[in-house]
């Protein structure tokens, strides 16, 4: 299909993590983006949250640097407090009509002092405070809003209500209040539209056996977040509502709102057993004397890592897990409260818990209805977006993309891929030609500051209680102010909120400052974030250094508040050490080949080969196998009943018509050399007759970035007799034969063989779906077969629980194990391993042992990484985690990047994952190389080696250091007489690590950035 | 008593992100060690440890990708011979050679990079402070 489209212009709804990263995606494509969000903050709900899990990263830490760089971006416009009228027209030319509300301050004129809060003789229940706490009528939305101007709440100002008041406009001394401003109509004519509208917490007041609001120590989730935030009602003390003491047990009670037939909610939220986890863990961080109890049916961890962090929570925090629905609770002594529940093996039960934190669900955003009519969406039967089969991304109105929990529950990381995902939608129906520039932003001229005396300004960061709850940070700043040359020092918040970059910019023209030190988390996140801050302050950016005081210091010596204070004044007096001795330096610009090489030919590689090349660049397609299809191939059925083969055969054949896409089956991969912008890829064709002896020769490809879509594969089981008797077999092998499989009176499959043990610590994440998915089939094909699945947590996660229902429906039995109770198999007849077979199991709720004499036993067998994953991320310089899926930039907001440049994964490569979420993934990751290969040029670090002619001997050693061949030795002549040989640096081709600094004799070369006198000095700071 | 210090360098692209790892998961480890960030294993010099020992360390830790990871190719291996080297000269100098540590810690390695912290303290703490005459 190809669109006309004279607009480079999409509308994002809604402006949470999804709607941020979709804006900042298609602003790096070149789009011009109209980011719209009902509330006076981008944002959405993450700077709700504590931390994250699995990482227990602070929520609005990681999230700040994006909503800064979503303001800062020229390709985005941000309308806040602003609603979405009408969409009419056709995709490629869509007409969009946007309400901006009257906010009755001008943002321009406001400077976020604050002042008129606190004349405002108004006060309302706070909504971002989940209510905990109250705000004026004019407010900011939470403490790092952007914009970070003040609003007025027309319904409860009095001046607006009333005609009486007008405190705040008095106290204004930026005289912003405008009283007179009114709505605002703007019509918007796009290309594209991506929803990504969001969810909202369930509200739990129709379980009123748990009495929420009815007793006060009963309290959702979400308000439990706020409690454990720093910026929150209770600066992170968790005391509880009813007497501001601290509870010592505290009970979670998942699945409130969600997996329940009663409610119409039968899906699960996805999200509530990782978050509850982290709420344990982190609420026992705060206070020691804290017991939590989670009460659960199944704990779904089923993300990346997330088993480990469960598994980490038992074991290393303590956590105590019971498997038990919770029938009510009631009041007990001193506002505790008595839980009442039936244990696992029938027992009924009752234990008091200090407070309760009812584990809300997900679920679709209360206008969601409204807002599907507008767009002319439809939902599903939860009120979610529907989605196209295979398609998670597309609403049935082509040219409107859905992504975030507005599709679906779904946590931040997936979120993030749907967003990405939608965009490389998005692209096809929007004008977009190559950039010419690196960036659209002008930034004031540079102020050259060569030669001046250094005058550093330091900031140190609380990151909330991050670091202050450890690090005396009063203490630390004014030692800062102590040390040689700094001329401004102050203590901050949050370093990384607009409102402080703000200031770093105000202190550097104030105080003419002429380098910055930040002392706060870690620069591989935040760096670029100051570092920009720094240019639009007119300083170079390579003046900034950044001291890591949390992530090194306050989170690693939590115990030791004292220690970590010193530590941290060595951390600052080493950063002012280095700081002193920078210079500026310069980025070289690099051109960009606009083609891809994408290795794997499965169903990922395959799809985001297609997004790439429907954007109009080339894509070289490497395939090791004969045949394109990789797992999809041996897929017969699919959960929801669409068709996997179709969409096989559909994709293959898309592929192999596209002229932008060359595909190369039996490639065998040499090398992988260059960087962002340049790779070259060498790779062999195996002929594909075996009659042809000779060796084709190595094609060399040249190309600007890299997908990695290597895939993953099911394991051969080590245990269950499994190559051992016929009768045990794999789900991937059932699915290939279960059309023609021969009569069976039962069937037994376990689940989780070899995943979530020993080696892979990890839940394979499809099996649960799979097995459901072929016991329901075989159900359906002959309703006599007995059907056992044997189980450790059922995880039919989202929208798949439904399923899990039905399956039970149908008549299929489920039985619990544990890894202390292991199914046991033997062959009826000892003589004959063919013979049926005994499956001997604990039944717990029975609590005693049972035997099933199986026809067939089938096993969900783990997911594995494939070994060639090692050599291909030696290739690459890029991680792999501990069980050889590659390892993303960031857990949470980068899952589809590398730390390395121009390198993107996607698919099985990364972590177990169903098809659906493979295309997402897929999507991203082609949008997020297209951020590459639309430029024409994008920078080059100015972080690189730099030789002293006079002190070079022109040894050579350099010139064998360099791994880049980025040193030459070089004549230098004087008319024509060579007066000596020196070595020269190729800036285009350094990498800046340094090995020809480390190995000069004459100290003649250095690495910019990191120079011997940059080192020696921030040393010599150390105290010992 | 302040716990001598242990100075260590640390390599961008693994080690700094494993450190930091340590301190997402919340993994303890002695404070008494001061991480210098460089791009790569590779760029520490020997000059950049015998400074440090001189300025008052009585430990350096040096910590790169493990072997075949480095993010510059081979930058780890240069870092390693250079410091057996420098470790047979330190002998000479009479400092024990146990005070300066090259080890391997990748980005995901958290709970490595807090052992190997941990292990370098005890040893650090077993010699006592380094003294040069």
């Amino acid at each position: 299909m190809s669109v006309k489209s004279s607009s480079k212009s999409v509308l994002v709804v809604g402006a949470g993590i999804a709607g941020i990263q979709a804006a900042l995606d298609l602003a790096e494509l070149g789009a011009d983006v109209h980011l719209l969000e009902q509330t006076p903050s981008i944002g959405g709900r993450m700077p709700q949250l504590d931390k994250t899990f699995p990482t227990n990263d602070c929520s609005i830490c990681i999230l700040s640097p994006k909503m800064s760089e979503c303001a800062r971006h020229p390709g985005i416009t941000l309308h806040i407090c602003s609603s979405l009228v009408s969409v009419e027209g056709t995709a490629g030319d869509f007409n969009c009509r946007i309400k901006e509300h009257a906010r009755y301050v001008d943002p321009d004129k406001c400077v976020g002092c604050g002042v008129c809060a606190e004349k405002c003789p108004v006060k309302v229940a706070d909504e971002f405070d989940v209510e905990l706490r109250q705000r004026k009528a004019i407010y900011r939305y939470f403490a790092q809003s952007i914009p970070s101007n003040y609003v007025i709440d027309a319904a409860h100002c009095l001046q607006l209500t009333k005609g009486v008041c007008k405190l705040c406009e008095k106290a204004c001394e930026a005289d912003a209040i405008n009283f007179k401003d009114k709505d605002k109509f703007i019509d918007l004519n796009c290309g594209a539209v991506v929803l990504a509208s969001g969810i909202d917490p369930h509200n739990p007041i129709g379980y009123g056996q748990y009495g929420y609001k009815a007793y006060p120590n009963v309290v959702t989730s979400i308000e439990f977040e706020r409690m454990l935030s720093a910026s929150g009602p209770q600066k992170g003390h968790v005391v509880r509502p009813s007497d501001g003491k601290e509870p010592g047990r505290v009970a979670f009670i998942q699945c409130v709102g969600s997996r329940d037939l009663e409610r119409k909610h039968d899906y699960c939220s996805s999200v509530c057993c990782m978050y509850a986890i982290k709420e344990a863990v982190i609420a026992k961080e705060h206070s020691k004397g804290i017991e939590p109890t989670i009460f659960f049916m199944d704990i779904r961890a089923f993300g990346k890592d997330f088993d480990k962090y469960y598994e980490r929570a038992e074991s290393q925090f303590g956590v105590e897990f019971t498997r038990a629905r919770v029938a009510k609770v009631t009041p007990a002594d001193d506002g505790n409260l008595r839980l009442h529940f039936t244990r696992e093996y029938g027992k009924r039960d009752s234990e008091v818990f200090d407070l309760v934190v009812l584990s809300v669900g997900l679920e679709p955003r209360e206008d969601m209805a409204e807002l599907a009519d507008k767009v002319d969406v439809k939902l599903d039967e939860y009120g979610f977006c529907r989605a196209v089969p295979f398609e998670p991304l597309n609403t049935v109105r082509p040219g409107i993309f859905a992504c975030g929990a507005a599709n679906g529950p779904k946590d931040i990381p997936e979120s993030v891929m749907s967003a990405s995902g939608a965009v490389a939608g998005c692209a096809r129906f929007l004008a977009l030609e190559r950039q010419e520039k690196v960036s659209k932003k002008e930034f004031p001229e540079e102020k050259d500051v060569v030669g001046e005396r250094p005058r550093i300004g330091v900031f140190v960061c609380h990151c909330g209680i991050n670091i202050a709850g450890v690090v005396d940070v009063k203490d630390v700043a004014g030692f800062a102010g102590t040390l040689p040359n700094v001329e401004y020092t102050e203590d901050v918040i949050y370093a990384c909120s607009q409102d402080c970059l703000d200031t770093i910019k105000e202190k550097i023209r104030e105080h003419n400052l002429n380098r910055v030190l930040v002392a706060a988390c870690t620069p591989r996140t935040h760096e670029p974030l100051f570092r920009e801050t720094l240019r639009e302050a007119g300083l170079n950016q390579y003046l900034f250094e950044m001291a890591n005081i949390r992530d090194q210091c306050s989170w690693a010596h939590m115990h030791e508040p004292e220690l970590a204070t010193a530590k941290v004044k060595d951390l600052v007096e080493m950063g002012v050490a280095k700081a002193r001795n920078l210079f500026p330096l310069q980025k070289l610009p690099i051109e960009i080949n606009p083609k891809a090489v994408v290795v794997g030919g499965g169903l990922s590689g395959m799809i985001a080969s297609l997004a790439m090349a429907d954007a109009g660049y080339e894509v070289c397609l490497l395939e090791k196998e004969s045949e394109l299809g990789g797992n999809l191939a041996g897929i017969r059925n699919t959960l929801n009943g669409a068709d996997p083969r179709e969409l096989l055969h559909s994709t293959i054949l898309k592929v192999e018509d596209s002229k932008f896409i060359t595909v190369h089956r039996n490639a065998r991969l040499q090398s992988i050399e260059g960087y962002i912008g340049h790779f070259k890829t060498t790779f062999e064709v195996n002929s594909q007759k075996p009659e042809a002896k000779s060796k084709e020769p190595s094609v060399e490809y040249d190309h600007g970035v890299v997908v990695v879509a290597t895939g993953a594969r099911e394991s051969e089981p080590a245990e269950y007799l499994y190559g051992k008797s016929r009768r045990v077999i794999t789900q991937l092998e059932l699915e290939k034969r279960i059309a023609d499989l021969p009569r069976c009176k039962t069937v037994v499959m376990i689940q989780c063989v070899g995943s979530r043990e020993g080696e892979r610590l990890y839940c394979s994440r499809v099996c649960c779906g799979q097995a459901i998915k072929n016991a329901t089939l075989m159900k359906k094909m002959r309703p006599g077969t007995d059907v056992y699945v044997l189980y450790r947590d059922i995880r039919t996660y989202g929208l798949a629980e439904k399923y899990y229902g039905q399956a039970r429906d149908l008549g299929v039995v489920f039985e619990r194990y544990d890894l202390d109770h292991k199914p046991e198999l033997e062959p009826v007849d000892k003589s004959d391993p063919d013979s049926k077979l005994k499956v001997k199991l604990v039944d717990f709720l029975l609590d005693k042992k049972i035997v099933i004499e199986a026809d067939l036993v089938v096993l969900s067998a783990a997911m594995d990484a494939p070994k060639e994953n090692e050599q291909l991320a030696k290739m690459l310089k890029v991680p792999l985690n501990k069980e050889g899926f590659f390892l993303e930039a960031h857990m949470k907001l980068r899952p589809v990047d590398f730390a390395t440049d121009g390198v993107f994964m996607c698919g099985l490569a990364h972590s177990p994952k169903n098809i659906d979420e493979s295309i997402t993934q897929a999507k991203a990751a082609a949008a997020r190389a297209l951020g590459v290969l639309s430029r024409k040029v994008i920078e080059a670090e100015g972080t690189v080696s730099w030789v002293n002619p006079d002190r070079c001997t022109g040894c050579g050693v350099c010139v064998k250091a360099c791994a880049y061949a980025a040193v030459e030795l070089k004549e230098m002549t004087m008319g024509s007489k060579v007066v000596k040989t020196v070595a020269e640096v190729n800036e285009a081709l350094c990498k800046g690590c340094g090995a020809c600094a480390a190995s000069c004799r004459s100290g003649a070369i250095n690495l910019k950035g990191f120079t011997d006198d940059q080192i020696f000095e921030a040393v010599s700071a150390i105290t010992t | 008593m302040k716990e001598p210090t242990i100075v260590g360098f640390l390599c961008n692209w693994c080690s700094y992100e494993g450190a930091d790892r340590a301190g997402d998961a919340r993994l303890e480890y002695p404070a008494n060690i001061r991480t210098v960030r460089v791009m790569c294993s590779g760029r520490v010099e020997p000059e950049f440890v015998l400074h440090a020992f001189r300025e008052g360390a009585s430990g350096v830790l040096i910590l790169g990708c493990h072997p075949g990871d480095c993010h510059y190719k081979m930058g780890n291996y240069k870092a390693r011979r250079r410091i057996s080297l420098l470790k047979k000269t330190l002998e000479q100098l009479g400092i024990e050679p146990e005070r300066v540590r090259l080890d391997w810690v990748a980005a995901g390695e958290g709970e490595r990079f807090a052992k190997v912290a941990n292990e370098m303290a005890d040893t650090i703490k077993g010699l006592g402070p380094l003294e040069l005459s």
